[in-house]
This record gives C-alpha cells, structure tokens and sequence, in this order.
C-alpha cells in the first residue's frame, strides 16, 4: 500500500470509510429535492422557456429580429458561442490534463466539471444552427451525398473545422463522461429500493459488475481517453479562434489568438465550475470532498490563465503598434478609447486585475470573496468576446459604413435562455446523476483520507 | 479465466481490499484457480497478482484513429481534389498534398472520432455492457464497501480463504 506524506493535506476531509462515500454521493439522488433546489430550477427553467420562446420567434420571423445590421454581422450570437464553448474547456482539462498530469484533488470535481462541459457545448451548439436562419437545412454542414453537382462542403473554412471540432468534442466528451459514469450508475442500483428506480438506473450501469479484466480495461480506457482528448480540448478552442483569425479583418488576423483563445477557455471554465460546485458543495453537504484546498487550487489556475491572458491583452497592443499597419492600430485604439471604451475597460478589470486578488492566500481561500471572483471572470470573458467581435467590426473601411450595434429583447432573450437551459440542465444532473466519481474517490481514502493519515506513522516514514 | 471447471464455486466476501490482494495472492502461490474477483473499485496491482494479460484496448485505439486518419485523407481528396475541384481563396486544389495544410484540423478530429468511440464501443463490448444488462455481480454489496473473491472449490481452499481474514464464505 501506498501512503502519502503527511505533508500534503488530505483530500478527503472527516472520519470516512468506503461506505460514508457511497452514502453521501447517493443522498442527492436518494432524497427528496432541498426547497433551495426548487428555487433555482424554476428560475433556470423560466429563463429556459423565455428563451425557447425567443428561439421560435428568430425562426418564424427571421434573422432581422436580432440587432445585427450589415455592418455588424456577428454579435452577440457568436459572443455566446465562444462564450459557452470556452467555459466547456475547464471539464475536460479537469478530467483529462489533470489525470495525465497525475492530479488527484481532479477526482471529486471532475464529474461535474464534465457536466458542465457537455452541458454548455449544447449552448454554444445552439448559436451557429440557430443563426442560419433555416435550422431545417441545418444538416447541409455536413459532407452528404446530394443532387446538387454533387455540391460538397468546403474542407478549406474554418467555419467547417468548427463543425467538426464542435461535433467531435461534443460526442466525445460525452462517452468520456459516460463511461466513468457507469461503476457509479451501478452502485446507485445495487443500492436502490424503490423498483422503478432500480430499473432505470439498472438501464444506465450497463450491466456493471466490478470484475477485475473490466476495472484494468476501464483504468486503459480512461487514460486513452484523456490521452486523446488533451489535444481535442486544445484544438477545439484553437479552430474556434481560426473562425477569426483566418479573416483579414483587423483586429482578428492575428496569430496569437489559439494560445490566447485557449488560456482565455480554461480561464473562464475554471470560474464557472468554481460558481457551480461552490453552490453543489453547500447544498447536498460535499464539504468532505470538496474542500478548501480543491477551491485554492482551482483559483491558482484561475490566476495564473488570467494573468496569460492580461498578457496576451498587452501583446496584442503591442504587436498592433510596431506592425506599423495603420488599419491594425486604428482597430486597437478604437477598441480602448472608442465608443465601447466601456467594453473594454470592463474586460481589462475583470479579466486581468481581479484574479490578482488571488495571490493573497486569505482571499483564494475565501468561499464567498472566491464565488464573487468566479461570476466577474466570467462577466469579463463575455466582455472579451463581444469586445473581439462587434468592435473589430463596428468601423468599416468606409466612415459612411460605421454603425453600432445594440442587442434587442431577441439578443437578449436567447442569451438569458441559455443560461436557463444550461442551469435546468445542471440542477436535474446534481439531483439523479452522482455528482462525485465515487469509485475513483474511493482509490484514495487510504493515501489521502483525512483518518486514514492520522492512523499511520505521524513522521512519515511506513 | 477457467471455463471449463465444472466445479462449484465459493464465494468470499472482504471488507478491505489490502486483504483480497493477500488472499489473491496465497490462493495463487498454492495453484489454486480463482474465477474472478468483483470490486467496487479498481484495486492497485490487482490485474498483476490475478496473472492477467494486460489490456490490448490501447493498441485498438490507435488502429481505430489511423483508420478515421484513413478516412478523413479519403473524403477531403475525393470531395476537394478529385470530384468537384474549385478555387477557394486561392488555395491549391490540383493535388491533395498542396490542399492538404488547411485539411491538418479535419484530419486530426476524424482521427480522434474515430480513435476515441471505436475503443469505446469495443470496450462495452468486450465486456458485455449494454443498457439494460443484468448485473454481472453476483452480491449488490461489491459496489459499495465489500470485495468478492470467487473460486473453484478444491481441497484446502476453505482454509485458505477463512485464514485470509474473509467476511464471510459461502457456497454458490
């Protein structure tokens, strides 16, 4: 057996034993909803509704319902797709960087930061089909046979990687999330009273039974997983700022916007998982599992991804000024002193000097100061996208093709709803799903529990 | 493991799993056959005291992604180069090599796709996964805190198992 130095902190907090860790990661599913459950699903499924409801209206009505004019093609529609497709980043580094990295405080997080992964990939999903107008004709994105030449996609776009990009990620972060999913699907059932329940969760575990070849297939096919999915998550993030980079507008061909692009995406994922579990850990009572030190470490990364991308920031002003392109400067100029200052400005305190606060370790180990943190962070890399986008775009070449754009109820309505959607998601995740990958947890109570360290040799040595 | 041994089986429950890599390993160095130990979670050094093959799963995935490699090289030279070539922005469409540079991202997510949910479907298959399936546990307990070992019964095995420091033994 393997013990930890009683130097590093345990992960597991509390006097647990195998049986503690599966009762407390089935006591969301196996209890009736806290009323606080409650009043976040009717909230987030309101939103929901209201933008399902905006969603109809764009597709009967059409496109011109948004604020888009023929300056500003793009606004907020793709702001919300970089938006939602970046915070999807943080799950899968959790799970698959941190697991080649050997991280083991990635184990009680990694579920729900997957979740979170999947469940904004169907946000982000949703902008591109919705803003082609006719989402019936949706499926001509993909390669098909048909009656039109044959008319094949175009494998030289961006828009076209994006596609691929976005599918693959999405399906394969899915089975990724599946298959650690099913062990803890099987414990639910061979726990499971009530018949109905046991039935349904029988149908989710697959039939899983803990046999010794299936655990060391499993262990292969999780870490072949991560192996592939480390370079998916990178590209993904990096074909999504090729969508701009590839352009020759100004303000977007710019070779440094992969890095930047991607820092920015575990940036914001990172503080969107610290939202959600911050709020998970207070009401279903993971205090044992997700502790202090999870939260800590979770807000070094997010300082050190904010401090990447205050310096891409700078970077790219810099590059502006000395490439000497007079369209290039003129772009970044505008973007801090024109007339989305305000824009921009908000981006640069929220996203470069708020995580700062994150070098003093009273305030990163704060849950409140840290849950305010991650909501800004995320408010200032929403500002990053929309100020990337309609400012790059809002000055045309010709002073008589200037305009400004501004969001109506529609732009709105559709953004509120993603929120809702994504939450509605997440809420009944966090009551039938367990929340904690249990049966990985449980490979550490005796090198990290919280006992377990106090009952060996205090001096370290076994 | 072993098939063909038609001999009834034992089954010994543990509550620790430090105590079924000891029992695995004496049943193992007095030759006695074990047919299968159930866990809730994978145990370190457990597949090696079991003697088993490692996994091949690996080697799979990486056939799989060269095949979705295969595919993609297939569907961007037929579709871009071969059946219907045009002039996009002045990239060259003559031959695949010189389109191939902005191809590089097609070519690496087919290759994930492919390598990643082929592997995947083979795992579930391999081990008989599927929705609905019966559970392959014989005690419900093995997924919460007890550990199975389940073995042929020989002469002298019982001795062996409740010297092991086993929960309980019982005969299936």
């Amino acid at each position: 057996m393997h013990y930890e130095s009683n130097v590093r902190e345990p992960l597991i907090l509390g006097d647990k034993s195998y049986t503690d860790i599966t009762n407390d990661v089935a006591r969301p599913i196996e209890t009736k909803a806290p009323r606080l459950w409650w009043i976040a699903f009717s909230i987030a499924l309101t939103m929901m509704l209201w933008g399902f409801g905006c969603i109809a209206y764009t597709i009967g009505t059409g496109i011109g319902v948004w604020g888009l004019n023929k300056t500003v093609g793009w606004a907020w529609d793709i702001t919300n797709f970089v938006w939602w497709v970046g915070i999807g980043h943080a799950g899968t580094l959790i799970s698959a960087v941190l697991l080649l990295f050997r991280q083991k405080w990635r184990m009680a997080i990694n579920r729900s930061a997957e979740a979170m992964t999947i469940f904004s990939v169907i946000q982000a999903g949703l902008f591109p089909l919705i803003h082609m107008g006719r989402l019936w004709l949706a499926y001509w994105v993909f390669p098909f046979p048909n009656q039109y030449g044959s008319l094949w996609v175009n494998f030289n776009s961006p828009l076209l990687w994006d596609v691929f990009a976005i599918s693959t990620y999405l399906t394969v972060s899915t089975v990724f999330w599946y298959t650690g999913l099913i062990p803890d699907f099987a414990m639910i059932r061979d726990r499971a009273i009530n018949p109905l329940q046991k039935h349904i969760y029988r149908i989710l575990s697959f039939g899983w039974g803990g046999k010794a070849k299936a655990w060391q297939r499993f262990e292969e096919v999780s870490l072949v997983l991560a192996g592939l999915a480390t370079p998916l998550v990178l590209s993904v993030h990096t074909i999504v700022s090729m969508d701009f980079a590839t352009s020759v507008i100004p303000g977007w061909h710019t070779t440094i916007f992969p890095p930047y692009f991607v820092a920015g995406a575990i940036f914001s994922g990172f503080a969107m998982v610290q939202t959600l579990l911050l709020i998970v850990r207070k009401i279903f009572k993971m205090e044992d599992y997700i502790t202090i030190q999870h939260i800590e470490m979770m807000n070094i990364v997010i300082m050190v991804t904010g401090s990447i991308v205050g310096v891409a920031y700078i970077t790219e002003l810099f590059i502006a000024w000395y490439s000497g392109v007079e369209y290039e400067q003129y772009a970044f100029l505008n973007r801090a002193t024109g007339p989305y200052w305000w824009a921009y400005w908000s981006m640069m305190t929220c996203n470069v000097f708020s995580p700062q606060f994150m070098w003093i370790k009273r305030l990163r180990t704060n849950l409140i100061f840290t849950f305010l943190i991650s909501i800004v962070v995320n408010i200032g890399m929403w500002f990053e996208r929309f100020v990337i986008i309609v400012t790059s775009l809002h000055r045309d070449y010709l002073p008589s093709s200037w305009a400004m754009f501004s969001p109506t109820f529609v732009d709105i309505g559709i953004f509120l709803g993603t929120i809702g959607f994504f939450f509605v998601l997440f809420l009944l995740y966090a009551r039938t799903f367990p929340v904690i990958a249990q049966a990985e947890l449980k490979t550490i109570l005796k090198s990290s529990g919280d006992s377990q360290k106090q009952n060996h040799d205090p001096n370290g040595a076994h | 493991m072993a098939h063909t041994d038609n001999s009834p089986l034992i089954r010994a429950i543990y509550t620790d799993d430090d105590l079924v890599l000891s029992a695995v390993k004496t049943l193992r160095e007095k030759g006695m056959k074990i047919k299968e130990v159930y866990s809730p979670f994978p145990i370190h050094g457990l597949d090696k005291a079991l003697g088993l093959k490692e996994t091949r799963i690996a080697m799979a995935a990486f056939m799989y992604g060269l095949f979705g490699l295969t595919v993609a090289i297939t569907l961007t030279a037929y579709m871009m180069n071969f059946d219907w070539p045009q002039n996009i922005g002045g990239k060259p469409s003559m031959t695949w090599g010189m389109n191939m540079p902005a191809f590089v991202p097609i070519l690496f997510e087919l290759t994930v796709f492919f390598a990643a949910h082929l592997m995947v479907w083979t795992f579930m298959i391999i081990n008989r996964l599927y929705p609905g399936a019966k559970e392959q546990n014989p005690d419900p307990r093995t997924t919460d805190d007890h550990f199975m070992i389940e073995v042929h019964s020989v002469k002298g095995v019982m001795d062996v198992l409740k010297a092991s420091g086993a929960k309980e033994i019982s005969e299936a």
